[in-house]
């Protein structure tokens, strides 16, 4: 029988992990993430899990192990966040170019300076462009789920992609919420054991890692960005499988209240949640609106994301990120996405929630609020924020 | 080799799985000085033949030294090291 158990999200991250029964683990504490790897050290030590734990001196470190390990055939897990994405920066883009499934989760925090430990998205968007499969997480069932189904589909041999996992610092990673645990078998039933076809073997001698000249550099990147692509198909099929045997469906662009909804709201990660809120008072007033949250931001769901947005008049996007000089990060994008679409909502973006600043509902209510101003006037603002003096 | 491949006949992460095979790649292209063996001043020491670092020098039949220029680089790490002074760089279009 599954167990409903009140845990902590970076518990159930490693109780996903656990599970999962990985083979390697290297990470460097960092706050917000530390709770992960503590407790996944616990484990260890204790005898719960049957794996290496490496501590290593650096993020840098923790990632190039993993890389190793899986060389070689490993499960492999590591855990980060903000500056310690950042120091593994380098790594993060080898991981994906060897296609090295690693499952990565990311307690999302912002970038110094100043220095802050709390929650915004700038580290996610520094790493958008990185090749890994990366999903964000509502609540703490979301956390362990989507852990566990990111060893399924990176280990997939038509995917072999590092996988990331993001969940929003404290707001998610530190909060206790009841997780539906299920059974050992559901798990072994749900996720086959690692059989990486290009294990290093000293009896088979192959090179991984060569350099790449001018003269072949530019296809290993088409090769790379196909391949990518391709990963959805798996990334979808995960997601039903999934489904099947835990009874709790994913879907890349997840719709709530979207129907005939003229005006939408977009969020990623644990804010959504609150939104929802605002967008169920809105409805109970007879508002039409709706929300719409990007679960799969890598590869980018252009198909699910245009079709949910279909029909809508205005479209506001909601960002925890700034990328100076442009503007938010995921408004860019989506504003591109519907480039092409006839007829496409009016897209605007607003920032907020930078450095652990809440989002309340009434910071929502004024997202909504100010968006649909701006969709239909215009703005003159040099960026549009909430709840920033 | 390289420059006949498309993103279609790469491996995944591009992996090479035929073990040994940078013996193919002609890196003696990338040079822009190549070494000269005076014969008269060697005194087959083999000290260029350990520090050449592409492990482009073999010995000779005769027992001298030299190099592969299908490997060499022209790094010239083989003239500074030789105690005699037995071996030039010249640049390559001085033939």
């Amino acid at each position: 029988m599954s167990q409903r158990v009140a845990l902590e999200a970076s518990h159930a991250v490693a109780e996903a992990v656990r599970m999962a029964d990985v083979d390697v683990i290297s990470a460097y504490p960092i706050t917000p993430q530390t709770h992960i790897p503590e407790r996944l050290a616990e484990m260890v030590a204790n005898g719960e899990l049957n794996a290496a734990y490496i501590p290593v001196e650096s993020e840098h470190s923790a990632l190039s192990t993993c890389l190793g390990a899986a060389a070689v055939g490993a499960r492999t897990f590591t855990a980060t966040a903000g500056q310690g994405l950042e120091l593994m920066h380098e790594v993060v883009y080898i991981a994906s170019s060897m296609r090295y499934p690693v499952v990565m989760a990311v307690c999302n925090r912002a970038l110094s300076a100043p220095l802050n430990v709390w929650g915004d998205h700038s580290d996610a968007m520094a790493v958008r462009d990185t090749g890994w499969i990366q999903v964000f997480c509502q609540n703490g069932q979301e956390a362990f789920d989507l852990t566990l189904w990111a060893f399924r589909v990176g280990e997939d041999p038509k995917v072999l992609f590092p996988v990331m996992v993001h969940l929003d610092g404290f707001t998610l990673s530190h909060v206790t919420e009841p997780v539906i645990l299920p059974e050992q078998s559901e798990v072994d039933r749900f996720l086959p054991r690692f059989q990486y076809p290009f294990a290093l073997d000293p009896d088979k001698p192959m090179t991984h890692g060569a350099f790449g000249p001018p003269d072949i550099y530019s296809e290993t990147k088409l090769a790379q960005e196909v391949a990518f692509r391709k990963s959805k198909k798996v990334i979808l099929q995960g997601w039903q499988e999934f489904g099947d045997i835990f009874h709790r469906y994913y879907h890349p662009v997840e719709e709530y209240k979207t129907e005939d909804a003229q005006t939408l709201l977009l969020t990623m990660g644990a804010f959504t949640e609150t939104a929802k809120i605002v967008i169920d008072e809105r409805r109970d007033k007879g508002e039409s609106i709706g929300l719409i949250s990007l679960r799969l931001w890598r590869p980018f769901p252009f198909e699910e994301f245009r079709q949910a947005v279909k029909g809508a008049k205005v479209l506001i996007v909601f960002d925890r990120c700034i990328s100076f000089g442009l503007g938010g990060p995921v408004f860019a994008e989506i504003r591109s996405a519907l480039y092409d679409e006839e007829p496409r909502p009016k897209v605007v973006g607003i920032i907020g929630g930078l450095g652990g600043r809440d989002m309340s509902e009434e910071d929502f209510d004024y997202v909504i609020n100010r968006g649909r101003e701006i969709a239909e006037k215009g703005s003159d603002r040099i960026l549009e924020t909430v709840n920033i003096r | 080799m390289a420059d006949e491949l498309t993103w279609k006949d790469l491996e995944v992460g591009n992996i090479i799985k035929e073990a040994g095979n940078a013996s193919f790649r002609e890196t003696g292209d990338w040079r822009t000085e190549k070494p000269i063996l005076d014969k008269e001043k060697c005194v087959k020491c083999a000290l260029c033949w350990i520090y050449c670092p592409d492990a482009a020098i073999k010995p000779s039949e005769e027992g001298y030294y030299e190099s592969d220029l299908y490997y060499c680089k022209g790094c010239g790490i083989c003239a500074s090291i030789c105690p005699e002074r037995a071996i030039t760089m010249i640049a390559e279009e001085e033939k």
